[in-house]
């Protein structure tokens, strides 16, 4: 596990600190230090079971919706604990949007689901320009300016998905998390939410997990390699864990650890 | 030699075809009471109607002459499953809600579903009784007995269940990516469940809450208890403190009646109270079929 404490803590926006995760008894992730960078995009990598999808879910306490879920330890965003008792999770969820696996666009018009979300977080200038420049970023506007009255639903994967980054960016959040975004898209849509998230890199952070190591080396500045043991107590069950933590760069062509060197190989996972 | 074509004296194949048979009568038989019951009704009561039946008020029994008409009984009928409406769906719509989206399945959540079976279980003329205890002699509704609105309030106590119910499992089958999605853009939780869930379970909440006012709309032990039964057109607001007539309690009270003129009307009444459930029924069922529909999309 490695501390990046040397960078200026100006540029952290999110700090994750000794954090551990469980549903009910079981422990799904242990003692994950991390640090997220402002502007940056950092892939989350690991074996199916690691815990990669619950650590992004912590991030914008998304997990507050599963019954029996507890973390411990501290998630910093901007010098306050988001687990604070009195922080309001709605609130958290405003300035950290969520993009979902599967695209999950309001059963809405397509103008309707990108106001939405405005809407209700008090958003009071010009509508139609917001919903204009929020699907210019996402690369939808070209394809859907014609039809913003039509159902959300109307539209293909792809575009459904770049729908769903549309109306997250239109809350303005400071950090985007995206888990697994493509994995239900081909590989041109796929290619298209890349392109995006490299324009968003401009004004967001991005944390995205995925399970394609390709798309990791491709969009992400850094990497964090997920991996699980089983228990010391030796019940069978795995607990995750952040092996390693690093530049997108130094994780692919020279990793520390034996175990990110044989997962980057196609050795597991 | 054992041959691949089918044999028709193989045991096992009569035996098929004996079971398939039995089947299929013991289907129809199943189907013959309602067929009969519709078509009996319909012939009965159908010739009874006349313009005059929706104007006019029965007549006290004994003129054999004429019976009047059953415009009391049917506005009746209208105004206490409305009473019953206005208090049951905002109480089991939110009990549902609440069953759905708030309670994470404690004890407490499976006290209620548990205590929802048992309510849609209870038989009517309880219902009946116990509003008759509570509301009808304690005088407690303005010093008024028997009432429109003590019936409205019996019939919504059978309304409830139906309505919780079908709120609860329609809400339930709102995706939960749905849920998130509103969430994950800063919603709170009663914003998504205003503006999200509520609009996507639309169709079966309502295809619920008709199912519910139909079976309320026939019932008549619990009104013979709470509302009685009134011969006089209602004209204003405080009729809903006295006595009022229905047409489930309208077919009681006449089709005992030794007279030929009031055992038509209850005929006449019976013919629209059936098919008026009838149709709200299949209303329900439009309702249900469109929601599919539009879910697959």
């Amino acid at each position: 596990m490695i501390k990046t404490n040397k960078k200026t803590p100006k540029n952290i926006i999110l700090s994750l600190d000794n954090v551990s995760i469980s549903y009910g008894k079981f422990e799904a992730v242990r003692n994950i230090f991390c640090d997220f960078k402002k502007g940056n995009i950092t892939s989350l990598i690991g074996p199916s079971g690691c815990g990669k999808s619950t650590v992004l879910r912590s991030l914008n306490r998304m997990n507050d919706l599963i019954p029996n879920c507890s973390l411990k330890g501290t998630v910093m965003f901007k010098g306050t604990n988001i687990y604070d008792k009195r922080v309001d999770p709605v609130e958290v969820r405003r300035r950290i949007g969520m993009v979902f696996q599967q695209p999950n666009p309001f059963p809405k018009s397509i103008y309707e689901n990108i106001a939405f979300g405005a809407r209700i977080n008090g958003f009071s200038g010009d509508m139609d320009n917001l919903v204009e420049s929020s699907l210019k970023k996402a690369a939808l506007w070209d394809e859907c300016k014609d039809k913003l009255n039509d159902s959300g639903y109307s539209l293909s994967g792809g575009q459904q998905q770049r729908l769903c980054i549309a109306r997250t960016i239109a809350i303005e959040p400071e950090i985007i998390l995206m888990d697994e975004p493509c994995s239900a898209l081909d590989p041109i849509s796929t290619l298209k939410i890349e392109e995006t998230m490299h324009e968003l890199k401009m004004n967001y952070t991005i944390i995205i997990v995925t399970h394609n190591m390709q798309q990791a080396l491709r969009v992400s500045d850094m990497t964090a390699f997920f991996n699980a043991i089983e228990y010391e107590d030796g019940d069978g069950g795995k607990v995750g864990y952040l092996a390693e933590f690093n530049s997108t760069k130094k994780i692919f062509n020279s990793p520390k650890e034996k175990i990110t060197q044989e997962y980057i190989s196609g050795k597991f996972g | 030699m054992n041959s691949l074509y089918y044999q028709k004296r193989l045991s096992r194949n009569i035996g098929d075809k004996f079971f398939t048979c039995l089947s299929v009568i013991c289907a129809l038989i199943a189907t013959l009471p309602l067929i009969f019951l519709v078509t009996y009704i319909l012939i009965k009561g159908g010739s009874q109607i006349t313009p005059e039946l929706f104007n006019l008020e029965p007549n006290p029994p004994g003129d054999d002459l004429d019976a009047g008409g059953i415009n009391p009984a049917l506005v009746g009928t209208l105004i206490i499953t409305s009473i019953a409406s206005i208090i049951a769906i905002p109480v089991g719509v939110g009990g549902g809600i609440y069953l759905a989206e708030y309670s994470k399945g404690g004890a407490f959540s499976r006290f209620i579903r548990f205590g929802v079976n048992v309510l849609a279980g209870v038989p009517s003329i309880i219902a009946g009784v116990f509003i008759y205890a509570l509301i009808v002699s304690t005088k407690i509704l303005f010093g008024s007995m028997y009432s429109g609105f003590a019936g409205g309030i019996a019939l919504s106590i059978l309304m409830l269940p139906t309505v919780i119910k079908t709120t609860d499992e329609g809400l339930k089958l709102v995706p939960n990516d749905l849920r998130y999605a509103s969430l994950g853009v800063g919603a709170s939780m009663y914003t998504t469940i205003l503006k999200v869930t509520i609009p996507s379970a639309f169709r079966s909440i309502a295809t619920g809450v008709v199912l519910g006012i139909a079976r309320a709309a026939g019932e008549t032990a619990p009104l013979i208890f709470t509302a009685l039964f009134s011969y006089y057109y209602i004209t204003g607001f405080g009729d809903l403190f006295y006595e009022m007539g229905s047409l489930a309690v309208l077919i009681y009270n006449f089709a005992l009646e030794p007279y030929d003129a009031q055992n038509k009307l209850a005929w006449a009444a019976s013919f629209i109270l059936v098919l008026s459930i009838l149709s709200v029924n299949i209303f329900a069922r439009i309702l249900a079929a469109f929601n599919e529909k539009t879910k697959r999309v």
